[in-house]
């Protein structure tokens, strides 16, 4: 449990010390890196919690292709952007007002609700039950899912292709 | 290990989320920033479905990273063709909409 914990430890605070950095950085390169950092942290959660299956899809489906779309993004956009302090908008503290009510309101309500309970590890959750999860009871979904994928395929070629 | 200090550091990076959303101006750092709030969601969900012993949590973890993939890929080509019809990305300058 201990090993556990300061693994959760470090993962966490590289975590939020890459998602502070994502939010207030004034390179948008930079950010995205940080966001593969946040991601990777995401990723080691998620073993931690025994879900290696959504932690490898993690790794494949966010830092290998999000991660790069976004940086394509940031790519083909590049122009006027880039100059100091220029990313921010001037709401920032009321930005920063929202945020930590929003974190504080959380925190109050989770530390009521879930107060000190532990979980109780049972092992690893085998791929296999997820598999059995995803086609069974979660099958209509799932096709839904795919038809959104293709929907979103389609409407993102006609939205950017130039003609 | 507590339930709550999963819970704790989803909350922590969701409000994050919210202040990247709220503060920036770049479309491409809002689109991030939205990432980060939906990787707290899954934090929950696959931390609920540890606590459960449930594998529905991480069925719908599964679900909230493919729709994150569409959502990226539909909200670049918004902000593509933004960039295209107004040589900016700049959010607040997109208020064409505006009563």
């Amino acid at each position: 449990m201990v090993v556990e914990n300061i693994a959760f430890g470090l993962l966490a605070a590289a975590m939020v010390a890459a998602g502070f950095r994502l939010v207030t950085t004034k390179n948008v390169v930079r950010a995205a890196l940080f966001l593969a950092i946040v991601l990777g942290g995401v990723a080691g959660i998620f073993t931690l919690l025994g879900a290696e299956f959504v932690a490898w899809v993690q790794v494949l489906v966010y830092i290998g292709a999000i991660v790069v779309l976004l940086l394509f993004g940031v790519m083909l956009t590049r122009a006027p952007i880039g100059k100091e302090g220029d990313l921010d908008n001037d709401q920032r503290w009321t930005a920063a007002l929202v945020a930590l009510f929003v974190l504080g309101s959380l925190a109050a309500v989770l530390a009521d609700a879930w107060g000190t309970q532990e979980i109780k590890f049972q092992g690893v959750q085998r791929t296999a039950a997820v598999s059995d999860s995803i086609f069974g009871t979660y099958v209509v979904p799932f096709e839904v899912a795919s038809v959104l994928l293709l929907a979103a395929l389609v409407g993102a070629v006609a939205l950017a292709r130039r003609d | 290990m507590y339930l709550n200090q999963f819970l704790m550091l989803a909350a922590v990076l969701f409000a994050m989320g919210v202040y990247g959303v709220l503060a920036r101006k770049n479309g491409v750092l809002v689109l991030m920033s939205i990432e980060l709030m939906l990787n707290a969601v899954n934090i929950n969900l696959v931390a609920f479905g540890a606590f459960n012993n449930n594998v529905a949590g991480q069925t719908f973890a599964l679900f909230v990273i493919a729709i994150a993939a569409a959502e990226v890929g539909v909200g670049l080509a918004i902000i593509l063709l933004i960039f295209r019809n107004r040589a900016s990305v700049d959010i607040d300058e997109i208020d064409a909409m505006r009563g």
